[in-house]
């Protein structure tokens, strides 16, 4: 065996031994395939069924899966084991990019199953609804949530590498999801304007779904199209894990 | 065999390891020895590469440790038992760790089986106990069949069973011609297990050589005195032998009791006490050390500048 199917065979084996990544995976799943039913059982005509609408409430899904990448990466400093690994790999950064990698292709195959999964839900909630994908944009709203999902999977490592502590990580990105993308927005102003350049808000405008909740607060034309979006957004996630793993490399383990 | 050649960490204004330079040779358990903040863990740190010395190298069979392939098969080490996390069971945490090495899954049951935690290893490492954290530490250092083992304080807090079956497994690793290198505060714990010694304090290197030496250092003793007839006894023993007075009592040393006892009876000077001060290990130890205590008991309220305590 290679050095590379090593690491990531210890990467796969950390992450599938505990329960907190397994208890994650399940809410990631449920929780927006959940919403995503009593959004179209319930609603009337605030939710048009367009197939960009079948993936509104996948954003609840990436949030908790940036909590799992950071539980995955930020545990292993608190409990002693990121040691341990160093002193199996002393060179460092192999095994951070075997970590990055086990985690984002759970985060992948995550965006996969929550993408088909709500929009394959709505279709069965409301049959009548024309949900085919019959658009390149339509095909970007539910297959995208697998790079969002494995980008937002590499942006939590690279917190929780800079942050090394699960409750500094763990405040750090429930603050910044939950609080700050949703209220920069109302900062009279300039809000509207570094609204659009935040990064889940980039994610929502890749997949489709930014206009629905964005729409009547009439931002500025967006200033990157769909993909434009993407980059920027894979852009910011690769910058927080490179730093992240500069700066574990380098300091004292 | 380990060489640490004038190893050097610093840690802000505070000098951890200065200067340090040893070597544990294969074959061996050295104890590596210092009161509470000598340094041992820091030096053990640097050995593993997982801090970077300032100055200085470490060398592993003449390897650095970040130059190994595969490491765990050349050093094995336990810095501590709590490295691991608490909701892993015990076979899953050695074997990611083995994993890490392309050590197989077979070798992680071995090491399971050899420290005694077979029937446990699917438990969760939380529900372990003080001893069996330890095992498990021990069976991690084991995985790859290592040349060279790193312990730090292994036996803390464990029960004496545990420290005599750590005890024997130290032994039985060296006589299989592996470097065994074991850091402790307690040196009663080491005499009974270490054939060579390093002994640090505040980072500096204060000893090295055999626990037999070491020993022979310290059966150097002088016999106390007490006489109410100071003035005689002190006129029979000048020129006869060395000696200090303190607390109305006599030190002398290079003279044993019975030739003392003939001196004070020709001198007339009467008895009260006359006992032969046998060196301790401990004695010696704490001795060697006392100049090397980071925070010495009667020091910790004196206003010392933290420029002199760095060195």
């Amino acid at each position: 065996m290679t050095t590379a199917t090593n690491l990531l065979r210890a990467e796969r084996i950390k992450l599938f031994s505990t329960r907190a990544p397994l208890w994650c995976l399940a809410i990631a799943l449920i929780a927006p395939l959940g919403f995503t039913v009593l959004f179209f059982a319930l609603a009337g005509p605030e939710i048009p069924a367009t197939v960009a609408n079948t993936q509104l409430a996948t954003g609840n899904g990436r949030t908790v899966l940036l909590v799992l990448a950071v539980l995955a990466t930020a545990s292993e400093f608190n409990w002693g084991t990121m040691r341990l690994t160093f002193q199996a790999v002393p060179s460092r950064v192999p095994a951070l990019v075997a970590k990055v990698a086990i985690v984002s292709a759970v985060g992948a195959v995550l965006g996969l199953v929550v993408g088909f999964g709500s929009w394959g839900l709505a279709s069965l909630v409301q049959p009548d609804a024309d949900l085919s994908l019959h658009t390149a944009a339509d095909w970007r709203s539910v297959l995208g949530q697998s790079l969002v999902f494995l980008l937002t999977a590499v942006a939590g490592v690279g917190v929780a590498l800079l942050l090394r502590s699960v409750a500094f990580a763990l405040t750090a990105v429930l603050v910044w999801t939950q609080l700050i993308e949703g209220l920069m927005v109302f900062i009279p102003g300039v809000g509207k304007h570094i609204y659009q350049w935040l990064p889940f808000h980039a994610a929502d405008e890749f997949v489709g779904t930014a206009g629905f909740s964005t729409g009547p607060l009439q931002l500025p034309p967006p200033p990157l199209g769909p993909w434009g979006y993407l980059g920027y957004f894979a852009a910011i996630s690769a910058a927080l894990f490179v730093a992240g793993v500069l700066v574990t490399a380098r300091r004292d383990a | 065999m380990i060489e640490a050649t004038a190893l050097t960490k610093r840690y802000g204004e505070t000098t951890a390891v200065n200067e340090l330079t040893f070597t544990a040779r294969s074959g061996r358990v050295t104890g590596f020895l210092g009161p509470n903040g000598a340094g041992k863990s820091t030096t053990m740190r640097l050995i593993l590469g997982l801090d970077t010395p300032d100055a200085g190298t470490v060398h592993i069979d003449g390897v650095a440790y970040r130059q190994l392939k595969d490491p765990l098969r050349t050093v094995g080490a336990m810095l501590d038992a709590t490295w691991r996390h608490p909701g892993r069971g015990g076979r899953d945490h050695l074997r990611w760790l083995a994993a890490t090495n392309g050590i197989p899954d077979k070798r992680v049951d071995e090491v399971l089986a050899l420290v005694g935690l077979t029937s446990v290893g699917k438990t969760r490492v939380l529900q372990y106990s003080l001893g069996m954290q330890q095992r498990l530490g021990i069976a991690a250092a084991m995985l790859g069949d290592p040349r060279v083992l790193l312990f730090d304080e292994p036996v803390n807090g464990l029960d004496p069973e545990g420290m005599a079956w750590i005890r024997q497994l130290l032994n039985s690793l060296a006589a299989e011609g592996r470097t065994v290198f074991v850091s402790s505060h307690l040196l009663p714990e080491m005499a009974q297990t270490a054939q060579d010694l390093v002994v640090i304090g505040r980072g500096r290197l204060i000893y090295q050589g055999t626990m037999d030496d070491f020993v022979a250092r310290t059966s150097e003793h002088g016999v106390r005195v007490r006489t109410p007839h100071a003035d005689e006894l002190r006129a029979a023993l000048t020129g006869q032998a060395e000696f200090t007075e303190a607390d109305g009592a006599f030190l002398v040393s290079g003279l044993d009791s019975d030739r003392i006892g003939r001196l004070a009876f020709d001198a007339g000077a009467t008895l009260h006490e006359l006992s032969p001060i046998t060196g301790t290990l401990e004695q010696a130890y704490l001795d060697l050390t006392r100049e090397a205590v980071e925070f010495p008991a009667a020091a910790m309220q004196s206003a010392v500048p933290s420029s002199e305590v760095a060195k």
